[in-house]
């Protein structure tokens, strides 16, 4: 419902984003956000005041030039404006799509004190899409140092990292152990958030700059990094391997059938596209009654992901609704597609069927406990209050952690043994000299937009570190 | 893309082909295993290696024809490329000089394990291989079974060459003292030989095929019960003691996809496997 009315001088509202209607979306696996037309873009560009001391920057992570690409839009000059967010952000498709935008650049704008801030994340999408729609332009490349660097996993953090150094003229190469990069960009947020189209993009677009990609390539196995800086020749290498081992609940009956990890249900819908199974080869086997459980943005995509292959879903969450880690957004997308929400309630034991498959969970309600002395409420189990429901499909979605195989196979390389993180300085340097790490491995699961953060400092620090080495 | 450079059809349905894969062949050790994954709309299936030579820079894989993932690659040609294979995954085994060995290969899984049986006699050990399959004709690889074994068995299920069934294995266990087993074949197969081995203590080590889609520890869909506690076959295996497996677990979990893998297959051998948009008939 765009707004019609003359432009006022100070319109509280922004221009909304045209979205699929919440029935006809909850069945398919299209984009459910539309992107805004020209005409909406020059209208939300237009509410921008072009703070000569823009707080919004300030919220941005990797400090995209934001006024400074409105005005582009204001004077459509669109090829001018992607070029702008380009000096800060290499994805910016991907940003404008699931960046948190509410806790970071439009929590600090001006305008969100009187009204709705400015629409920042839609219109750096927009911009990115005309983009794609009008054709690439690459920037310009320093000369060669004769410097190599290998990159280890092409999520945002790689990506970052190898887009910014190639640029400075160095050779990368950058390893991934999947048969597609993208990290979780590919194999985690599905279809209708971020279009693979989209990444598949991004990831072409660092290829295009001149980085060498190699698939299916575990570093740990293939290559170890001590390998790669002996006998590989490389000066520098830089982890970005993310977080992507899959935590489990520890209840009795967890092995049975239709009981799935969020990272294999998410990877067989996304990554190997099982929800065109049999066009492709790879099944997922769902019920009617699933039950999600956890309440982050990977427990709202599983249930999204499942409502669209037809089941009714159930989300169990330990804490109350005011603490779901998930984006408002996704909480509100998904309750409009059917989700219902089980608040303060956690699994305890699994029940099968004769064949091995999931029948019906135990759980156990919970309560919250008074806030510590951070502020964050714990919770605790209510004796005697277990009851049981009726299942055919679980998904645990309780968080993930670092992939052990890199640490187990560098020496050396300090880690954090609690979280499986790898330890780093602020500028993103391990305990190894010339070893840099970024992203999930080094923070935990967090976000796209911290993960290219990372990435730009390291970037920068490893620049300099080759610059300084003979 | 990774080249074929020979294809041989071992016995019917099962195939074995070389491809040029020279860092993978670098590191290879015998125990691993590689993901393979071909065409835009393929699955990522785990097939064993059961060869590699560093100067050709080249693996090899056999696998039998089950499913649509292995009737498609049955179909690609010497010369031919397969899109994506991405290995070495999984754990080496444990091959050092142990004493008498006693290596149980079952159906296709007889191809890796006589790498095993080889790196066993090269290590020193005094090698006892066992060859198993349905009938005669899937017997397959004796004369290379015997280059790298002391001595020799085969049986079938029917009997139809060697011994009937695994009981002999009983005998050869009171006669013989082994210090090692190691099995690779069905589930099955691997649970009855470690149910005969147990008595008798032999540290049996199996090789567990659950299912896999990443092979590197992200999906969880290997996991497997060992001493009560879960583990990752891919990560953590794929070999594992066989006298700590709850095999029935296993079991059941590998079927949990059937109905689909069948619909798969059944169009896969309807189409000729062809990508003809068979979905929208
Ligand atoms: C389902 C889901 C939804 C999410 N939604 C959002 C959202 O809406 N907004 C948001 O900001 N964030 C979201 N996140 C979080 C965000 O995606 C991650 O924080 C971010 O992708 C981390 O980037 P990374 O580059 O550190 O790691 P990843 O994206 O995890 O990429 C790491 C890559 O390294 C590869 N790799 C791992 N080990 C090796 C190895 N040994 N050798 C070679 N390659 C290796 C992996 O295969 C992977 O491709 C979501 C996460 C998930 C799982
Ligand atoms: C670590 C590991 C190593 C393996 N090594 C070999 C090998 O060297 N040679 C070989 O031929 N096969 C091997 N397998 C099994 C092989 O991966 C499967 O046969 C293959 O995935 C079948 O794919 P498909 O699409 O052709 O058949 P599908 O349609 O997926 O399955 C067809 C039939 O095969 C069965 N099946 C599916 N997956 C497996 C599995 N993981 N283990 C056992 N049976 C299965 C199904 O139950 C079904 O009956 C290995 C499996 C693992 C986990
Ligand atoms: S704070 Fe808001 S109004 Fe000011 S420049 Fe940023 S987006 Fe525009
Ligand atoms: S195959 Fe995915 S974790 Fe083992």
């Amino acid at each position: 419902m765009a707004e019609t009315k003359p432009k006022p001088k100070l319109n509280k509202k922004a221009v909304e984003m045209a979205k699929q209607d919440p029935k006809v979306r909850a069945k398919n696996f299209s984009e459910v956000a539309l992107g805004y037309t020209e005409a909406e873009a020059q209208e939300e560009a237009n509410r921008c005041l072009q703070c000569p001391n823009p707080l919004c920057r300030q919220g941005c992570p990797v400090e995209v030039p934001i006024p400074q690409f409105i005005k582009c839009i204001k004077e459509k000059k669109y090829a001018e404006g992607i070029q702008v967010i380009k000096t800060k952000n290499a994805l910016p498709a991907v940003c404008g799509r699931v960046c948190p935008q509410e806790s970071q650049c439009q929590a600090k704008c001006v305008i969100g004190r009187m009204g709705e801030p400015v629409s920042i994340g839609r219109l750096e999408r927009f911009l990115a899409d005309w983009e794609r729609d009008n054709g690439y332009q690459l920037p310009p490349k320093e000369a060669s140092t004769g410097k190599k660097v290998a990159v280890i996993g092409a999520g945002p953090a790689g990506l970052t990292v190898a887009a910014d150094l190639v640029k400075l003229g160095h050779e990368i190469t950058m390893f991934e152990a999947l048969h597609i990069g993208g990290g979780v960009l590919s194999y985690g947020i599905p279809e209708f958030r971020l279009p693979k189209a989209v990444v598949n993009n991004e990831v072409n677009y660092v290829q295009k700059l001149g980085v060498d990609l190699r698939l299916g390539n575990l570093i740990g196995r293939i290559h170890t990094i001590p390998e790669l800086m002996k006998e590989g020749g490389y000066d520098a290498v830089f982890i970005g391997s993310g977080a992507g081992l899959p935590q489990f609940t520890d209840c009795p009956g967890e092995n049975l059938g239709g009981i799935y990890s969020a990272n294999e249900f998410l990877i067989r819908v996304n990554l190997m596209k099982a929800f065109q199974f049999p066009e492709y080869d790879t099944p997922i086997r769902i019920g009617k009654h699933v039950v999600v459980i956890g309440g982050g943005n990977v427990a709202m995509d599983c249930a999204r992901s499942s409502m669209r292959l037809g089941s009714s879903v159930c989300l169990l969450y330990r804490r109350s609704r005011d603490e779901l880690p998930a984006r408002h957004e996704e909480i509100e997308n998904a309750e409009e597609e059917g989700l219902v929400c089980k608040f303060l309630a956690a699994p305890v034991e699994f029940y099968g069927d004769s064949k091995g498959w999931v029948k019906a969970m135990k759980c156990i309600a919970m309560e919250l406990t008074e806030p510590d002395a951070r502020g964050r409420r714990g919770v605790k189990v209510v004796p005697g209050s277990e009851f049981v429901m009726d299942v055919d499909t679980v998904i645990i979605a309780i968080g993930q952690t670092p992939n052990p195989i890199i640490q187990r196979t560098t020496d050396g390389l300090q880690n954090d043994p609690r979280h499986g993180t790898i330890c780093v300085n602020e500028v993103g340097k391990t305990s190894l000299d010339g070893v840099y790490a970024g992203g999930d491995v080094a923070t935990g699961a967090a976000t796209v937009i911290s993960a290219m953060g990372a990435g730009k400092r390291a970037a920068k620090a490893m620049h300099e570190y080759l610059t300084n080495k003979k | 893309m990774y080249k074929i450079v020979s294809k041989t059809e071992l016995v019917p349905k099962i195939k074995l082909f070389e491809v040029e894969a020279p860092d993978i062949a670098a590191k290879s050790h015998p125990g691993q295993f590689l993901i393979v994954i071909h065409g835009e709309k393929g699955e990522r299936i785990p097939l064993t290696i059961c060869g590699y030579d560093t100067k050709k820079g080249t693996v090899s894989f056999a696998f039998h024809e089950v499913g649509k993932t292995t009737k498609d690659l049955g179909k690609l040609e010497q010369g031919q490329e397969i899109d994506n294979i991405t290995g070495p995954l999984g754990n080496p085994s444990e091959i050092k000089k142990f004493g008498k060995v006693l290596c149980v290969g079952g159906s296709v899984m007889i191809a890796p394990l006589l790498l095993q049986s080889k790196a066993m006699k090269e290590a020193g050990n005094h090698v006892t291989t066992v060859l198993g399959a349905r009938s005669e004709p899937f017997i397959m690889l004796e004369d290379e079974a015997k280059k790298y074994s002391d001595q020799v068995y085969v049986a079938t299920d029917d009997g139809s060459k060697g011994y009937k069934g695994l009981d002999f294995l009983k005998e050869l266990l009171t006669k013989e003292k082994f210090d090692r087993c190691v099995v690779m074949g069905p589930v099955i197969l691997m649970k009855d030989v470690s149910e005969i081995t147990k008595p008798y203590n032999i540290p049996t080590m199996v090789t567990l095929t659950p299912i896999m889609i990443d092979g590197m520890g992200m999906c969880g869909v290997c996991r497997v019960t060992v001493e009560g506690k879960m583990l990752f076959g891919c990560v953590d295996g794929a070999e594992f003691d066989g006298h700590q497996v709850d095999f029935d677990e296993l079991i059941l979990r590998q079927r949990t996809m059937l109905p689909e893998e069948r619909l798969s297959s059944v169009l896969a051998d309807m189409h000729g496997g062809c990508k003809c948009g068979r979905n929208k008939a």
